[in-house]
């Protein structure tokens, strides 16, 4: 493809525009585009490229709308693989609705997102805070082992972590789905941390002058400074806590407590598997699990998209 | 990264001779900030470096949960090594990663240069890449069992326009993991925008002495765009491998559980599957936590290999691809 052949540019060549910090800069990319991309190319290539994004934009999305058309199919035409149902019909979600404590479900699962989100976005706002701002002896070597943390496997700690809530008598509750967050946790520690140190100091010693102390600097100055990123640890956590399989597998023991996805699970095992192939419900259940993280990316799809850049660029 | 601590950071003073009142505020300091990072140190001492310790010591005990751990020495690493499902699950977490990072690493690349010329709708095409990342991993595993099945499913039938007769994905050992790997390429979308903001981080200049010198796409995709963003190539690496090596809830949810005892299972019997089973089915807490630390050597072993390849072929802008 002849990408770099000459002629003026489709866009007016810009200078590259950083903020001026590295940190909050990812997070808020500046508008800007370079490489290849800024050259004309010629039509053939030009189509090429379209055909290609063309296929792929089917390829993501296509088995997400036919999970969603599928569970408005009757029994027998789940698997007909067409986009629109030819009968449409609202059945299977009344049927899953009486077979299964789908609400129940929900409101567990509700009620673990929000816990586990709210709580590792202030812990670990409090922690990032702690290692950007204050200089101490011994601050690198504590920070350099909350990143080594991350590269530990979680299946070395899973077993004794599970005695411990074992011996707190909460396994077959909630809270060891939530409450290790009340700690922090590495990633989003970073991430914060990354973020406080692109504000200017000159902010704080100002503050300082006038009065302020420590709480007073983190809450009122740092954190509404760094809302973005406090966002995108919210979603991130959501996202994680919403669609985790694992712990609820371990933890969770009667049908009661099941979050949405150990409820899917075991719709699986019972309607898919277990003898009745009822498909269209297990269809159906995973709608009902997958939608709300669709509706949390549209309302939050820049933040996502921006924490994942970030993430990248730290790497 | 440290030297992202610029800003906060003041210039080193060379051994500074402190009066008391700067002595004092300097505790004072150090006491703030170890009131602020608290939470996580309790947390780094009883979620981590207990159980690290505890689950090293479990590993040379038969504990099971309702009797007290005997302590059997070696005795469960040397059955690990003897365990056919052990190995047989290490092969197949081996192959599983092997093939899907690769695979994950160079599709992401082809998207993220194709998103690259796509100008303004780029953004549009993000969101969607994006998108399946949403989907639950229950979910996925789900969509594994619907989208590949043998005489239904939509990839089958897409083979079918083409006049092939796709396989038995989902009940042929042989075709589990392809299929399985094949489904992991579809949730991709976060590395693609990683790779579209290096992409996007590589200097016009360079592109524009490599037009100055005409030089062709591809001459430039290969010496430019390609050891610009090898640093984020490489994390992308890293992090798959890692991840690779637990992969559980996609393949646990399509072919384990237990409404799932028709067919054999072995060839999607990962090893983080087994650990979960040796640990919470079979309540073998001494042998799975031997498993646990054997997968952490391998993970770690693989890290470190990577990290000395890597220097050959990655490069850093100074050190730090902050710029």
């Amino acid at each position: 493809m002849a990408d770099l052949q000459a002629g003026p540019s489709q866009l007016p060549p810009v200078a590259p525009v950083r903020p001026a910090d590295g940190a909050p800069a990812a997070v808020t990319p500046a508008p800007r585009r370079t490489g290849p991309g800024r050259t004309r190319r010629s039509p053939v290539a030009r189509v090429l490229t379209w055909l290609a994004l063309g296929a792929a934009t089917v390829v993501f999305t296509y088995p997400l709308l036919w999970l969603i058309s599928a569970s408005f199919k009757p029994r027998s035409e789940v698997f007909d693989n067409r986009l629109i149902p030819k009968t449409f019909t609202f059945e299977n979600y009344l049927t899953v609705w009486q077979e299964a404590p789908l609400a129940l479900w929900l409101g567990n699962t509700v009620l673990v997102t929000v816990l586990a989100a709210t709580t590792v976005t202030i812990s670990s706002a409090l922690v990032a805070w702690g290692f950007a701002f204050f200089r101490f002896r011994g601050r690198n070597v504590l920070f350099g082992l909350v990143l080594a943390t991350m590269m530990l496997p979680g299946a070395v700690t899973m077993i004794p972590t599970f005695l411990i809530w074992n011996s707190l008598g909460q396994v077959g509750t909630l809270t060891p789905l939530w409450a290790g967050n009340l700690f922090g946790s590495a990633f989003y520690i970073f991430l914060l941390r990354q973020f406080f140190l692109g504000l200017p100091r000159e902010l704080f010693e100002a503050a300082r002058v006038d009065g302020a102390n420590n709480w007073h600097m983190f809450s009122r100055i740092a954190l509404p400074l760094c809302k973005p990123a406090l966002v995108v640890t919210l979603l991130f956590e959501f996202q994680a806590a919403w669609t985790d399989l694992m712990r609820p597998l371990i933890y969770l023991r009667d049908s009661s407590t099941f979050t949405v996805p150990r409820g899917l699970k075991a719709l699986l095992d019972q309607f898919g598997f277990g003898g009745d192939w009822h498909w269209e419900l297990v269809v159906t259940a995973s709608v009902i699990t997958t939608v709300p993280m669709i509706i949390l990316f549209f309302i939050g799809q820049r933040h996502f998209v921006e924490g994942i850049a970030t993430t990248g660029n730290k790497g | 990264m440290s030297s992202q601590a610029a800003p906060l950071r003041g210039p080193r003073a060379a051994k500074p001779v402190l009066r008391p009142g700067q002595r004092r505020n300097r505790r004072r300091a150090r006491r703030a900030a170890l009131l602020f990072i608290s939470p996580w140190i309790a947390g780094f001492l009883i979620f981590t470096l207990w159980p690290v310790i505890y689950s090293a010591y479990l590993s040379l005990t038969d504990y099971d949960v309702i009797n007290s751990p005997n302590f059997v020495g070696t005795s469960n690493y040397a059955e690990l090594f003897e365990d056919p499902k052990t190995a047989l699950s290490l092969r197949n977490t081996f192959i599983y990663t092997a093939i899907s990072v690769p695979a994950h690493v160079v599709v992401s690349l082809l998207l993220a240069l194709l998103l690259n010329r796509a100008g303004r709708s780029s953004g549009f095409f993000r969101t969607v890449f994006y998108l399946p990342k949403m989907t639950p991993p229950v979910a996925i595993g789900i969509l594994v069992l619907l989208l590949f099945n043998g005489q239904n499913g939509l990839v089958n039938g897409f083979l079918g326009w083409f006049g092939i007769d796709g396989p038995a994905w989902t009940t042929d050992p042989s075709w589990i993991k392809p299929g399985l790997i094949l489904m992991s390429l579809w949730t991709l979308g976060s590395s693609v925008i990683i790779l579209l903001a290096a992409l996007r981080d590589v200097p016009q200049e360079l592109y524009d002495s490599a037009k100055v010198d005409g030089a062709n796409s591809f001459q430039v995709t290969r010496s430019i765009t390609l050891p610009m963003i090898s640093g984020s190539l490489f994390f992308l690496v890293i992090i798959n491998t890692i991840a690779g090596f637990q992969t559980f809830t996609e393949a646990y949810t399509a072919f384990f559980g237990s409404g799932n005892t028709t067919y054999s299972n072995d060839a999607a019997l990962f090893y983080s599957i087994y650990l979960f089973q040796q640990a919470f089915e079979f309540l073998h807490m001494g042998y799975a936590s031997a498993m646990a630390w054997v997968l952490f050597v391998i993970v770690l072993i693989v890290t470190v290999i990577q990290m000395v390849v890597s220097r050959r072929f990655v490069y850093y802008e100074s050190g730090n691809n902050d710029g």
